[in-house]
């Protein structure tokens, strides 16, 4: 749903259904509401089956890269004699994103549920749920919603009564943006610095405690139940009819400058258009959208005409110059100096840098300093190339994307919106020449 | 900023109820190591910031070095390495955050709690206002946390009633 504000006619409410409602949150409304009779079924269930089912579903992965969730499973060998972990990242600070904290704060059984059947799924005996330090709310709904599920026996040493062991523990993270990159949230999960770790090996044949590992985003999981429960046909038919490789229901943060802001829910495919001015309102009054990023700040600009073309699923973001990413849709009115708010991205991952890699420490560094001059109008011409030079330098040639992530709206905003740029140096001259004369 | 501060009067922290807390934690990781971020949050709980006497205490139940510690505890921006104003609050100025006036709501804190400036106690001990990057809470007025506490859509009208309703 619009949550807050009362789902809108032409929204699909899946995982949003019981958003607001106090009474979904503790166990025995989330029991009156259908909780956990989809981890009942898939306890009876082999693992190779659910695999099976969740490749059928199409459901990929909603934590940015869009992978398909049944083929990553299947990745984790089933008798290879070494425990297997599901890591849960709950660690959502895309700067944008907040989809995955309503989840934890209204329904945090969903995500318990979604847990214990991917940690069966994939051999598991355990499964830690990294929230970031700073959602106090969601940590505390999860950590009560995996109490009470304990004390009901549907968690522990014999889950749900079938001698099945599943572990749902929930991990509190201390306030890193890195440790949302799956290798680096790993380090962090064994008590070490949050530095991303160079792939291969990858994840599924050394992750956390070097043991096979699965790792996917708390939406991902929070839609597993549901496809337990329905079938994949049913999941598959939210989609558009040319593009059968996006399927099922995405959260999507909309924040920035737009009427309604907040969490909406719609079928891949639904026209971007139609979701930013029917479901959200449009631009605020006597305004206009400028630009968009619609899938956290480390994904490319759209410009107006761009966005209003999107069809919202992983291709039809992608036709339109950018990436779904995280869902968390920033807009951005022509009341903005959009070239301030490229240098606050920036800073952002000047200072979210682990600073392993040189490109990626000294680039974010260099991108924010040359960003805020221009800013400040005492930028030249010549810092466009050399912005673009260390943007080319910072893609593709580190240990994690975060560096690609800062370049990418300096070329996106370079391109797309260079006037914005030009007029900031336009500005100088025109400050500049009095003080000549005089 | 990177000197060690010390704390003359820090009391050990597991013992007792938060020994057998820490205790209980251990049986949910193959490796003790894996405890260490719980740690430190339990001794940031209780004594309010994590000084060179907690990183000890840490090292030492955990089979860490205390320079392994610290190292730890200097990559993760929550921890406090020095003692926090009573209020330490922390307003999001990102860019969602940005565009709806974060920065109008940070320039109201510091004037109305009389800190000077960013990260600097008021004279009184009882603020200390810090930027911080994105909470989570984007699309409404600007988030900011109180210690552990989270607060939602504050705006530049509603700063006094909010440092009004702290004490
Ligand atoms: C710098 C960086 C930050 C990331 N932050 C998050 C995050 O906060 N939450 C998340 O689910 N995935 C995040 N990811 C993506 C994860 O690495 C990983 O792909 C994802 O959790 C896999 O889950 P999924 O397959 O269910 O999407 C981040 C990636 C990078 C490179
Ligand atoms: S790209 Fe940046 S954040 Fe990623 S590992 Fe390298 S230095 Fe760290
Ligand atoms: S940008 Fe401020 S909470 Fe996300």
């Amino acid at each position: 749903m619009g949550f807050p504000h009362k789902p809108h006619e032409r929204e699909s409410l899946v995982l949003s259904k019981h958003f607001g409602e106090r009474e979904a949150i503790g166990l025995d409304g989330w029991r009156a509401r259908g909780g956990y009779t989809a981890l009942q079924k898939a306890l009876a269930m082999q693992p190779a089956e659910i695999v099976q089912l969740v490749k059928d579903s199409g459901l990929r992965g909603r934590g940015g890269a869009g992978f398909p969730t049944g083929v990553k499973w299947s990745f984790m060998k089933p008798g290879d004699g070494k425990p297997h972990y599901l890591v849960c990242n709950a660690d959502e600070s895309e700067p944008g994103t907040f989809k995955d904290r309503e989840i934890m704060r209204w329904t945090p059984h969903a995500l318990v549920e979604g847990c214990a059947i991917g940690a069966h799924a994939i051999g598991a005996e355990v499964a830690y749920v990294y929230i970031r330090g700073e959602y106090t709310e969601a940590l505390e709904k999860m950590n009560a919603a995996c109490k009470d599920a304990y004390a009901a026996g549907i968690l522990g040493k014999n889950a749900m009564g079938t001698g099945k062991t599943v572990h749902v523990y929930v991990h509190k993270g201390a306030g890193a943006y890195i440790c949302g990159e799956e290798t680096a949230m790993m380090n962090s999960l064994e008590g070490k610095r949050g530095n991303p770790r160079i792939k291969p090996p990858f994840p599924a044949v050394s992750g956390v405690f070097g043991q096979p590992t699965t790792i996917n985003n708390v939406e991902t999981l929070a839609a597993v139940p549901h496809i337990i429960n329905n079938g994949a046909a049913w999941y598959q038919a939210f989609k558009r009819a040319d593009n059968p490789k996006s399927t099922g229901t995405k959260l999507y943060s909309v924040c920035g400058n737009i009427q309604r802001p907040g969490n909406y829910e719609v079928p891949m495919g639904f026209p971007f258009k139609d979701f930013l001015y029917d479901l959200c309102g449009g631009p605020l009054s006597g305004r206009q959208f400028k630009a968009i990023i619609p899938g956290g700040i480390s994904v490319p600009i759209q410009t107006r005409d761009e966005a209003e073309a999107t069809l919202m699923d992983y291709e039809g973001f992608v036709a339109n110059g950018t990436m779904l990413g995280s869902g968390g849709v920033i807009v951005i009115d022509d009341a903005q100096n959009l070239v301030k708010q490229i240098a606050r991205a920036a800073r952002f991952f000047a200072h979210e840098s682990c600073a392993q890699c040189t490109q990626c420490r000294e680039g974010t560094a260099w991108t924010t300093k040359i960003l805020e001059r221009i800013v400040a109008g005492e930028g030249t011409h010549e810092d466009f190339d050399t912005l673009l030079e260390i943007a080319e330098n910072m893609t593709g040639k580190t240990i994690c994307v975060l560096s690609d992530s800062c370049a990418t709206p300096v070329i996106s905003g370079l391109t797309k919106f260079r006037a914005d740029f030009e007029a900031l140096i336009k500005k100088k001259k025109v400050h500049m020449v009095p003080a000549q004369v005089a | 900023m990177s000197v060690d501060a010390a704390d003359a009067s820090y009391a050990p922290v597991f013992t007792g109820a938060r020994k057998t807390e820490l205790n209980e934690l251990l049986t949910r990781y193959p490796t003790k190591m894996a405890a260490l971020l719980p740690a430190l949050w339990m001794v940031q709980e209780d004594r309010g910031w994590v000084s060179q006497e907690g990183i000890a205490e840490v090292a030492e139940v955990l089979d860490l070095t205390p320079a392994y510690v610290k190292g730890v505890v200097t990559f993760y921006t929550m921890y406090h390495q020095h003692p926090v104003a009573t209020h330490f609050i922390q307003v999001c100025t990102t860019s969602p955050c940005n565009v709806c006036g974060a920065e109008d709501v940070v320039t109201a804190l510091l004037k109305h709690t009389g800190c000077e400036e960013l990260g600097v106690q008021s004279p009184d001990g009882k603020y200390q206002v810090i930027e911080v990057e994105c909470l989570g809470a984007c699309g409404f007025n600007t988030p900011l946390m109180v210690n552990e506490r989270f607060i939602e859509s504050v705006t530049v009208d509603s700063v006094p009633a909010l440092l009004a309703s702290l004490d």
